[in-house]
């Protein structure tokens, strides 16, 4: 039998925000364990917490890129529960008036509609260990959104297109720095399969704990086979939520709906409701920033570029304003050619994030058009520009990288090479046209690869011709 | 009107106390008083009114987004039970 997959996704995005949501502690990542803390964030009876303004701003920025209806009067709920990760047992989130509602995110020519984004705190940070469980509470309280989609998934390509999308918008708007790694970007995945065209959905499953794209790949292989599996020696898929171990390649039962929490949701009293106004949301509107798909639409036209290389330059903020910056005192077209080659070859390759900046790239970029460098040695000066490296002229000169335009040099190696390649020049002559390209190669390995290759082109020419 | 014994015990759970069973048969009275009154409200014909969630009027109270500072570790961890230098401690919790 042939199958659907239905997927739906649960996205929890850290916003970018100085301090906490209802609190002045920082938001910083990385520091010692609960120094980033204070009575309300820890949870102590009598404190009093309050609304940060920016999340406001920044929520409603995320739900109108995501093309979502704003709840103009929203309020926060508590959802109970006692669990160390969020002291007071209780979580502010909303539940009954979610800020966003009824989006959607263009995927190529399909839309995954949006069903709801809501804002919340995060929670803290346990580390278990030797039987006990030490608590940090640096993160509770950071500011989060939760962008729930409709189950209008059916492949891993598809969520990782919107997903893609989405953090994209994100980081064009600046609300949050994405990073999967350090956990300001997560996703619980739900999903169900049905036999092929069926109108009826199976049963669910969350995951949840897919920290990479590449988990999430092979978390929706093992779900979707696992229940297909399940299904097909007839049995049933119990609706639960699921731990995905990355480590293992499996992900395992945290809890069935039988035992599932009861949450007892109702109006916080102590954060009075928001009211947005339609100027507010007007004036947000206004200032949103050109995102990835007009920027590429705009790229291809100003530049040149194909739709597809516009495409990939345009999806992350930093490769666009680098190529963009570089590109206005440099040629646009040679600026795409070493970003879509060797730039992303080095990052796929060394792991590293580039740490290119524009005025040395454009400096390297003009040394390559300029012919002070060849497109062979210049691969070297582009992994130093790569590594964050300034002076692009002093590592030419230091490390006898450059281009050697000098007729007469070249004359002479050409002449040295032909002697010594006497088969290859016959070849030629009788008509064998790779040959000429054999010479050409023997010539730039002769002169270490810095040879103008056009000039050493036009002297295997030039013999070939007179004699 | 009278709670089953069922739902105090599952109330109970969900608010992590223990109760015998006295107690309980207590709760089961006591509770019950409660649902008896909010009867009383639910006899009120609300037909056109907006559901009221907070009783004050008020609207976006907020606050700039500044780092105001942290508490000193030392005084959030002085009245937790069971510390190190650094975090507090409690039983391993399992995931949730
Ligand atoms: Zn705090």
């Amino acid at each position: 039998m042939n199958w659907d997959i239905v997927i739906g996704l649960e996205i929890h995005v850290e916003l970018s925000t100085a301090s906490k949501i209802f609190c002045g502690c920082s938001t910083a990542f990385g520091g010692e364990p609960n120094t980033q803390c204070c009575p309300v964030c820890i949870g102590m009876p009598g404190t009093l917490p309050v609304l940060n303004t920016r999340v406001l701003d920044f929520a409603v920025k995320a739900g109108l890129a995501l093309n979502c209806q704003i709840t103009r009067y929203n309020k926060f709920d508590r959802k109970n529960y006692f669990y160390p990760d969020l002291p007071k047992a209780y979580q502010i989130s909303q539940l009954h008036l979610p800020f966003a509602r009824n989006g959607f995110v263009d995927i190529g020519d399909k839309k995954i509609r949006i069903h709801e984004i809501h804002m919340e705190e995060d929670a803290g940070k346990l580390i278990h260990s030797s039987g006990k469980t030490f608590l940090d509470y640096n993160r509770c309280g950071v500011p989060l959104i939760e962008i729930v989609t409709e189950p209008d998934m059916t492949c891993a390509e598809e969520v990782i297109a919107c997903l893609t999308s989405v953090k994209s918008m994100l980081e064009y708007l600046e609300v949050s720095d994405c990073q999967m790694q350090e956990g300001s970007l997560r996703a619980d995945v739900n999903l169900s399969v049905k036999p092929k065209g069926s109108t009826e959905f199976g049963t669910r499953t969350e995951m949840k704990n897919i920290n990479s794209f590449k988990a999430i790949e092979r978390a929706i292989a093992y779900e979707s086979r696992r229940q297909i599996e399940v299904i097909s020696s007839g049995g049933e898929i119990s609706q639960e939520t699921r731990r995905w171990d990355d480590n293992a390649g499996e992900s395992f039962v945290m809890r069935s709906k039988e035992n599932a929490p009861d949450y007892r949701y109702f109006p916080d009293p102590d954060i009075p409701p928001i009211s947005f106004t339609d100027e507010f949301i007007a004036s947000i509107q206004e200032n949103q920033p050109e995102f990835a798909k007009e920027k590429a639409a705009r790229f291809a036209a100003e530049y040149g570029l194909t739709p597809k290389d516009a495409a990939i330059l345009t999806t992350d903020k930093n490769t666009a304003q680098l190529y963009e910056e570089t590109a206005k005192s440099a040629s646009p077209k040679e600026t795409a050619v070493w970003m879509l080659g060797e730039m992303m070859y080095l990052a796929s390759t060394t792991g590293a994030k580039p740490k290119i900046t524009p005025p040395p790239f454009a400096e390297f970029i003009n040394a390559v058009t300029g012919g002070k460098t060849n497109r062979t040695a210049g691969k070297q000066v582009f992994e130093y520009v790569f590594g964050g490296g300034e002076d692009v002229a002093g590592y030419i000169e230091k490390h006898g990288l450059a281009q050697i335009n000098d007729d007469a040099s070249i004359a002479a190696i050409v002449e040295k090479v032909l002697a010594a390649n006497a088969d290859a020049v016959a070849e030629y002559k009788s008509g064998k046209e790779k040959a000429f390209g054999f010479l050409v190669g023997q010539t730039m390995k002769e002169l270490k690869g810095k040879g103008n290759p056009a000039l050493v082109n036009a002297a295997l020419k030039k013999h070939f011709t007179e004699s | 009107m009278l709670i089953d014994k069922k739902t105090v015990d599952y109330v109970a759970g969900l608010s992590r106390i223990q109760l015998d069973e006295s107690q309980t048969e207590l709760m089961q009275t006591e509770l019950g008083k409660i649902l008896d009154y909010m009867k009383i409200l639910q006899n009120v014909n609300t037909e056109g009114v907006e559901p009221l969630s907070h009783v004050f009027s008020m609207t976006n109270v907020t606050r700039p987004d500044e780092v105001t500072g942290h508490f000193k570790r030392e005084h959030l961890l002085a009245n937790a039970p069971d510390r190190t230098d650094e975090a507090f401690v409690v039983p391993k919790a399992v995931d949730v």
